[in-house]
């Protein structure tokens, strides 16, 4: 038992020190996604107390949270420097293709939140 | 110097083969849209069959109000007294699409006629289609690949069969935007682009628009994504590609009013969701692999694990409590009827009294996708050499759309572009070891008679256009394959027992032993012989399309021909009945019919119906049924509650049309039995054999079918024979108290009676009518009348 709670403890100091050494703008796109995956349950809690009456509006709120997180999650695979198969994408190309991809999925949030 | 020279003429080839691939792929554009015009010439440029009527009502609708108007449209001309909410149960993308091509041509003042975009939508859409699957296959397998799938997929007789000319229906758009999406979600495997996950979603949304069939694509691709994950072939591209799709699609399909909250909520999504949260899972665990050194990793999956495992039973706990909550475990009665064969025909009789929803045959399978039927196998084959992400979605499609074309014959439809995609593959893998076999024989036979030394650099220039790497398995198990479509063809017996002694000469023969790699190849008399085959067999699978298209599919099923010793005859009775019930009827009147005439009775005599095509109230139908089904007082006491004027049944004894109302009569029988209990099938069976002759049960020839089928036909002929059931009739002489006969067209295929009204003073003495089916007619909620004859 003490082992367990002994390993848990190097795993994560190991998990942090790791992390650690990823680069800034990696971590602020994390951050981002964080913030993102928060707001989806603040709105589920708020449901959960007031009801889901206007179920369209409950539904855009939710998966226009989880569409930023996925999109922003994508970005970052994009423009991570240790990831091989992306290297010769510019990261501008990259930003520019979450840019169109958010705009398409906050056109239809819009659109459905009625 | 001699470098730079191969590769200039290498990229000139290539520009060479680009602008040549261009106008293949014009042509096959070309042929997919002529081949489903024999329709237009046999006949004329008109709407077919039944559903296409309703879309074209609709796109009437739409091209006539503008679309704030369709969106919010209330249609009170069907189902009457219950109406219809055509914006909120239609699937708008068929008629969004012809709406928006009418406006666009008579913008640019082309005066189309709404009639004339929507019989022709069919026909450029397969042209889009095949440009479609050249996209696809090319991703998945190389450009040559995909041309010989895309001059398949514009002939196969499946496609076509849904997708004539006239035949204007949500299938002729539909397969269109499946193929497409299908392109654009394995184009983003490819390559990892989020450009075209944005473009896979909106794909995804104009399929969802069109087609119920939608819920296959996102059924499928989460499916594949399992595929992968457990094959071991995550990649960051996966999560790319599949990602965005479920957020974006999900929202977009919830846009489309007739699915609005199902796609949250109905068991057909939930796949999508659960391998979202498996996608996570898997994505989450990578990463940490990617940080972690091994050593902790395994102690992390540990860890994990023993907590994991219990949180993962109690969530799945409560989903299969949520589920098995519902009666049908979440899944609609369509679906369900899918995945269980027997279902619709223990539960929902409508569905399962369809033609199309019944199992197919296997002379179906040789009649709809022919040739390809044992292409399949060999593609298969070629996209485990070497297998891909792309090459395995290919392989699942096929695979899947195999099951349900087994349980619908509707479903071949699905069927056809991964057939055609696999043929593709087979075919052009294969012309590729042919044509190289030939090259390389040449080859060596110039240089052999110049110099002594076999060019190795030589080879290696020809074959480098090819397959870059030489695959000796590929050699092998085409032959085998090969060998098998060989087998089949009719070869002379010697040349058969030639050929294997040449393969097996050539197999057994020892490959010079040279640092390259050399491709194996075939003997030179062998390639030829089957390239001849292979050709051969082309011509045979474009005899028979062409066949298929102007013999069996081109017919419009409103004008019927046959041809007899003196000329060909034209059946014109549907459109000469609606055409005088147009012109002969209130505006107001309510006529009643089976289910199946509905749209057309809408359509084209533009009069209020009870029950049409879409079914979607079974009681209502076996009302009509019920009515149907009884005496003539009983059913002019139902249909005088539904407020019904006239009633139209088809006939088709006379002439032989073997689809008429008496031969649907026992579905009648079951649908209204179904719901009003006093309706029993085996009252009409004389010893479980359904008869209309002397031997029929008093029921049955009592009952309002039979006589307004048969009234009066005994005089055409003096006995009654009925040619369709090829026997006399029962009751030949007899009159209609309740009914009378209005209108019968030419060739008595479609009879049209009016409901007498009551009489004013009631003579002799009334006797209380004990009607059995009272309680129906008073469920209706409508004024029971009393019947005052008799």
């Amino acid at each position: 038992m003490a082992k367990a709670t002994n390993d848990a403890q190097l795993l994560i100091q190991s998990l942090r020190k790791a992390y650690a050494a990823t680069p800034t703008n990696l971590k602020i796109i994390d951050l981002y996604v964080v913030y993102a995956v928060l707001t989806a349950l603040i709105q589920v809690v708020y449901m959960a107390l007031v009801g889901s009456f206007p179920f369209n509006s409950f539904l855009a709120g939710i998966l226009s949270c989880v569409g930023t997180a996925v999109l922003a999650v994508c970005l970052r695979i994009q423009v991570n420097k240790d990831n091989k198969e992306f290297k010769d994408l510019p990261p501008e190309r990259a930003f520019a293709d979450f840019v169109l991809c958010n705009l398409v999925l906050h056109l239809v949030i819009m659109n459905f939140m009625g | 110097m001699a470098k730079s020279k191969v590769e200039g003429s290498g990229s000139l080839r290539n520009a060479f083969g680009g602008v040549l691939s261009v106008f293949i792929l014009l042509l096959i554009g070309v042929l997919a849209f002529s081949i489903r015009l024999f329709s237009v010439i046999k006949y004329e440029s008109v709407i077919h069959e039944f559903d296409p009527y309703f879309n074209y009502r609709v796109t009437q609708f739409l091209s006539k109000n503008g679309i704030y108007e369709f969106w919010n449209w209330f249609d009170d001309r069907t189902w009457y007294p219950l109406g219809r909410v055509i914006g909120g149960t239609v699937y708008p993308g068929l008629t969004l699409t012809a709406g928006t091509m009418w406006w666009l041509a008579n913008s640019l003042n082309i005066p189309l006629s709404v009639e004339t975009v929507c019989v022709f939508t069919a026909p450029v859409f397969s042209a889009f289609a095949s440009w479609a699957t050249y996209l696809l296959t090319k991703e998945v397998k190389g450009p040559g690949a995909g041309i010989t799938a895309a001059v398949i997929l514009a002939m196969v007789p499946s496609y076509i069969s849904r997708s004539v000319a006239g035949s204007y229906d949500n299938e002729a758009v539909a397969i269109f935007a499946l193929i497409f999406t299908f392109y654009l979600y394995i184009k983003t495997l490819n390559t990892g682009s989020l450009f075209y996950a944005t473009l896979n979603s909106l794909a995804y949304f104009y399929m969802v628009c069109s087609w119920g069939g939608y819920t296959f694509i996102i059924n499928l691709i989460p499916m594949h994504v399992l595929l992968c994950i457990v094959t071991g072939r995550y990649s960051s591209r996966l999560y790319i590609a599949y990602a965005p799709l479920v957020v974006l699609g999900t929202l977009l399909a919830a846009l489309v009013p007739v699915v609005g909250f199902n796609a949250v909520m109905t068991s057909e999504h939930f796949g999508s969701f659960l391998v979202f949260i498996i996608l996570h899972v898997v994505a989450l665990v990578y990463y940490i692999k990617g940080i972690l050194t091994p050593r902790l990793f395994k102690m992390a999956t540990t860890l994990v694990l023993t907590v994991g495992v219990a949180v993962c039973a109690v969530v799945i706990a409560i989903l299969i409590a949520l589920v098995a909550s519902s009666p049908t475990k979440g899944w609609s009665g369509r679906s369900l009827s899918l995945l269980d064969p027997t279902y619709a025909s223990k539960y929902i009789p409508i569905i399962a009294s369809v033609s199309e929803h019944q199992p197919p045959t296997w002379p179906s399978y040789f009649m709809d996708i022919n040739v390809l039927a044992f292409l399949v196998p060999a593609g298969i084959v070629a996209c485990f050499l070497p297998l891909s992400d792309a090459s395995s979605f290919a392989v699942l499609y096929l695979v899947t759309s195999v099951y349900f074309s087994g349980v619908m014959v509707r479903l071949m439809l699905v069927l056809a572009p991964a057939a055609c995609i696999m043929s593709g593959i087979a075919l052009s893998e294969a012309f590729g070891v042919l044509t190289r076999s030939i090259k390389f024989h040449i080859n060596n036979f110039f240089v052999d008679s110049h110099t002594n030394t076999p060019a190795t650099a030589k080879l290696g220039d020809s074959t480098s256009t090819e397959s870059s790497v030489p695959h000796q398995n590929v050699v092998k198990s085409d032959t085998t394959a090969k060998s098998e479509v060989v087998k089949k063809e009719k070869v002379a017996r010697r040349k058969q027992k030639k050929e294997k002694e040449l393969t097996e000469n050539a197999l057994v023969k020892p490959v010079p032993a040279k640092k390259e790699k050399w491709p194996l190849v075939l003997p030179f008399e062998a390639s030829f012989v089957s390239i001849l085959l292979l050709i051969v067999l082309g011509g045979l699978y474009v005899l028979h399309c062409v066949w298929a298209a102007a013999e069996a599919y081109s017919a419009p099923s409103i004008v019927l021909t046959s041809h007899s010793h003196d000329g060909m005859h034209v059946f014109d009775d549907f459109r000469e009945a609606y055409a005088w019930l147009r012109h002969n009827t209130e505006v107001d009147d309510k006529v009643a019919s089976w289910w199946d005439y509905g749209y057309q009775t809408t359509a084209m005599a533009n009069r209020t119906v009870i029950v049409d095509n879409n079914t979607w109230n079974n009681t209502h139908i076996a009302t009509v049924g019920t009515a149907m089904s009884s005496p003539e007082k009983a059913a002019w006491e139902i249909f005088n509650s539904l407020d019904v004027k006239y009633v139209l049944v088809v006939f088709g004894g006379l002439v032989g049309y073997p689809s008429d109302d008496i031969n649907k009569f026992l579905w009648m029988v079951r649908i209204g039995g179904g719901v009003f209990p006093h309706i029993k099938e085996a009252d009409y069976l004389r010893d479980g054999h359904y008869r209309v002759d002397a031997q029929a049960t008093q029921t049955m020839l009592n009952c309002l079918m039979y006589k307004l089928s048969y009234y009066r036909f005994v005089e055409t002929d003096g006995k009654g024979f009925d040619r369709v059931r090829r026997y006399e009739i029962g009751k030949k002489h007899f009159k209609l108290t309740h009914f009378e006969e209005v209108f019968t067209t030419h060739h008595w295929m479609v009879r049209i009676y009016k409901l007498k009204p009551q009489k004013n003073r009631i003579r002799g003495k009334s006797k209380k009518s004990k009607l059995g089916t009272k309680s129906s007619s008073s469920k209706q909620g409508g004024i029971t009348r009393k019947n005052p004859w008799n």
